[in-house]
């Protein structure tokens, strides 16, 4: 298929930031186009919420059918979309590589509104690497787009709220939850309570999780909290997962072992298109720097949604509808003014829903020595098959950031272009120099983020020089 | 801070200089504005290449390819050096006779490590090659090295020989002094009785400051880096007709460079590559390489290097400023001269003379 090269605007990513986005300028009469990786919209959240039987949405929760109305909206809205595209590039000049049905090409746009969402936070443990040890994310999207569950059971393990959903889901489907493990330090709760008031104000959250709790520990499933050394054992692929609790070294025989240690903003594109960024301390994620409307450091690049911070289904709504009245304002079709005073609800709204986040963040904080100090043989890469003791080396060798680092040992260089390493590499570094995270810094990202082959790239469709 | 020599720039031709200049026992500050191999010195192609060159070159590219071969020597580690050959693959007749005329005019001059291989010769070197090509010129002797090993092994040297390396010091300013030179920096001042020059891209900033300024061009050659493949290239493979440097790296992968230019912001240090340009690479390859069409392209990067009009490097002393020295300007083919360089450029700085022929790279030709 044949189409347009340059456009007012492009949505990158069709979660609920970029519809809403989309949906809020395509309304206003701007051109605009939203392209996503993938086949049907809704993003990771709502994934094939169009498409899913009614039965198995009711699986997933009420949550799950607020993106049917999302959808509704953008469809009515009149903006274009192209699915199942992969974007390879994008750059500080606001064109984007794509790469869709094998053919190459480059596309331009006066505004680029990022909504790339999030990803798992990889987090190098010993064993992660071992077929049967997969991300919690992973098993969900089989649930959610083919229905797929685990026969033999799982232990589910790590910290955050994407764990006990993807637990009461299963629980939900009939599969046997031979125990869930909580890396999260005990300590973890007093360093939340002082962001208890703010998160009461959107107490629905804290009842939603308490609520798949006690479904949990009703149905039987066995709980074990503030667990460390948490290993994944076997040879060919996983047998077991050993962990110490309360002191005791236990073991648990398992064929699978679904991890998931929170959400990170996916942050390739934009850095990849030279926007700053910042580490976030809260968060331990690399995140965009943006202002209140969702504008990056580079000229008509926005970035909203987790994509620049992990907020949520909800707060990315807002702030997609916010970043879509500036770019209808920055394309001259409204003044500061009537943008103001459109954007004013979803701001405070967005406002209202982050206040939970501090609480969350410090309630399912990872340990600190989980993420910044991988033992020695460890593999932190897991393309180039690096390990924590030769980034150590490479330190000791008088590297001082993760650039040399990666440039020394390879680290970062396989085909997933660092993106599985590039968090673990930078606190690892951070902790070992005894620096802040940002002066150990993150990988610089080299197009194309995603592999493209020599044919494809020698059939570049060109589209119009600038 | 006081010492004999300073050397500004701390990329593989500073770090050589300044490990020559420690051998013979010269106290050493270098001054690097960032760190070692942030940018050409680190991330160019690697190739070790006495191929082709400007005649100018030859004899120092013979020289530089001796202490290739015994690298360990110089530095006590193999750089990952391979010298397993280099060819520039000729797919016309006229092309294989503009390359025998090369080795004619080499051989006329005493020079004997390029000659002309035929197409069985290039088959058996390169199978992968697409059929009909006619012949090309070869140097067994040429090869490759891992650069950003490289300028750290250059650099761990320099430092256990007793030199001293500064990151993150940039120089602001130079102005004579009673006995030598002051070089004003962000880290302050530092002072010594001679100067080189080795500021890569960014050398033409310190000859301004002693009023010499030369018509350098920072440019930012691009490269690709595809995926690992089994082992099926041992050569690096040029060619006459297409701009094209192609070699597998011992872990497989293959780096593809071409000369093809990024787009450069240079203020900021930022490059952006230009896909529009590297597509021509891409069909270069699809069109040499057929089986290469599936591969799967991992990176592109883009390092910032100096270019002369001429192509050819600024080598020598300062015509404006007594002990002050330059060596910059390599437009993209100064790795495998590194060793040399730092050994002509000591020469020059303790002795006064080399005897190595460097009249053609003097500065006084702009």
């Amino acid at each position: 298929m044949k189409h347009q090269q340059h456009h007012e605007l492009v949505i990158i990513g069709g979660g609920p930031a970029g519809l809403a986005a989309a949906t809020t300028a395509a309304n206003t009469g701007v051109e605009c186009l939203l392209v996503d990786e993938q086949a049907t919209l809704g993003g990771q959240i709502y994934r094939a919420v169009a498409t899913v039987p009614e039965q198995r949405a009711k699986l997933l929760g009420p949550d799950y059918q607020c993106g049917r109305d999302l959808l509704d909206q953008f469809s009515a809205s009149g903006a274009g979309y192209l699915p199942s595209v992969t974007l390879w590039d994008l750059n500080s000049q606001r064109e984007i590589g794509i790469l869709r049905e094998g053919q190459a090409s480059l596309m331009s746009a006066d505004r680029i509104i990022i909504a790339s969402g999030a990803m798992e936070r990889p987090v190098p443990f010993p064993g992660w690497t071992l077929p049967g040890v997969m991300p919690a994310g992973a098993g969900q999207i089989l649930l959610k787009s083919s229905g797929l569950v685990p026969g033999d059971g799982v232990v589910l393990a790590g910290a955050g709220p994407l764990l006990l959903l993807l637990a009461w889901q299963y629980l939900q489907a009939g599969v046997t939850i031979h125990a869930i493990l909580d890396v999260a330090p005990a300590a973890n709760f007093w360093k939340a309570l002082p962001h208890l008031p703010g998160a009461l104000l959107t107490h629905h959250y804290i009842l939603k999780g308490l609520r798949y709790q006690i479904a949990l520990k009703r149905a039987g499933v066995k709980f074990y909290n503030g667990v460390t050394n948490l290993q994944a054992i076997g040879g060919e692929s996983l047998e077991a997962v050993e962990f110490t609790h309360r002191n005791k070294k236990q073991r648990i025989d398992t064929p699978l072992l679904l991890s998931h240690f929170g959400v990170i903003p996916e942050s390739h594109l934009s850095r990849c298109a030279g926007c700053d960024h910042h580490w976030d301390e809260a968060q331990l994620c690399w995140r965009p720097v943006t202002d209140d409307w969702g504008n990056s450091s580079v000229e008509g690049i926005a970035i909203v949604g987790d994509g620049a911070g992990i907020g949520g289904a909800v707060a990315a709504q807002h702030a997609g509808r916010v970043a879509g009245f500036e770019s209808v304002r920055a394309l001259g079709r409204m003044d500061t003014k009537q943008r103001d005073d459109a954007a004013r609800d979803d701001k405070n709204w967005m406002r209202d829903d982050l206040r939970v986040r501090p609480f969350l963040e410090a309630l399912f904080r990872p340990p600190a020595a989980l993420l910044n100090a991988p033992k020695d043989d460890t593999l932190v890469c897991r393309c180039e098959e690096i390990d924590a003791s030769t980034i150590r080396n490479a330190i000791r060798a008088g590297h001082e950031d993760v650039n040399q680092i990666k440039f020394q040992t390879r680290c970062g260089m396989g085909p997933c272009q660092g993106r599985q390493c590039d968090n673990a590499m930078s606190q690892l570094v951070a902790h070992q120099l005894g620096v802040d995270t940002m002066v150990a810094g993150g990988y610089r990202i080299r197009p194309p983020i995603r592999p493209l082959t020599i044919e494809q790239l020698a059939g570049l469709e060109e589209g119009a020089s600038k | 801070m006081k010492t004999d020599v300073i050397i500004v720039g701390g990329g593989l031709m500073g770090l050589s200089t300044a490990l020559h200049l420690a051998r013979r026992g010269t106290k050493v500050i270098v001054l690097e504005k960032q760190s070692s191999g942030r940018h050409a010195s680190g991330v160019n192609a690697g190739g070790l290449r006495q191929l082709n060159r400007h005649m100018a070159e030859i004899p120092l590219t013979v020289a530089a390819a001796e202490m290739w071969k015994n690298i360990r020597d110089l530095v006590d580690d193999d750089c990952d050096v391979e010298l397993n050959g280099q060819v520039r693959i000729a797919e016309t007749d006229e092309e294989l006779q503009m390359l025998q005329a090369r080795v004619d005019t080499l051989q006329a001059q005493g020079y004997q490590h390029e000659r002309i291989i035929d197409s069985a010769q290039l088959y058996q070197l390169v199978p992968s090659l697409v059929s009909g090509c006619v012949g090309a010129l070869y140097n067994p002797d040429d090869g490759s090295a891992r650069p950003f090993h490289a300028t750290t092994t250059f650099r761990h040297k320099a430092l256990a020989l007793g030199a001293e390396i500064h990151n993150g010091v940039e120089v602001l300013g130079i102005e004579e002094s009673n006995d030598g030179w002051q070089v004003d920096t962000n880290q302050g001042v530092f002072s010594a009785l001679k100067i080189v020059n080795c500021a890569g891209a960014w050398a033409n900033r310190f000859a301004e400051m002693l009023d010499e300024s030369v018509p350098l061009t920072p440019k930012a050659p691009m490269l690709m880096v595809t995926e690992r493949l089994p082992p099926f290239l041992d050569v690096v493979v040029g060619a006459v007709g297409h701009k094209l440097s192609f070699k597998q790296m011992q872990n497989g992968t293959v780096i593809i460079g071409g000369a093809h230019l990024a787009q450069l912001d240079f203020e900021r240090e930022q490059s952006t590559i230009n896909f529009r340009d590297l597509k021509t690479s891409a069909q270069t390859v699809a069109q040499l390489f057929p089986s290469m069409a599936a591969v799967r392209i991992v990176r592109t990067w883009a390092g910032i290097e100096g270019f002369m009009p001429d192509n050819i490097p600024v080598i020598g002393s300062s015509a404006k400023a007594d002990g002050v020295f330059h060596a910059f300007g390599f437009s993209a083919h100064g790795f495998q001269l590194s060793p040399v360089i730092g050994r002509i450029m000591s020469e020059l700085v303790l002795d006064g003379k080399t005897d190595l022929p460097i009249e053609p790279f003097d500065i006084r030709r702009f």
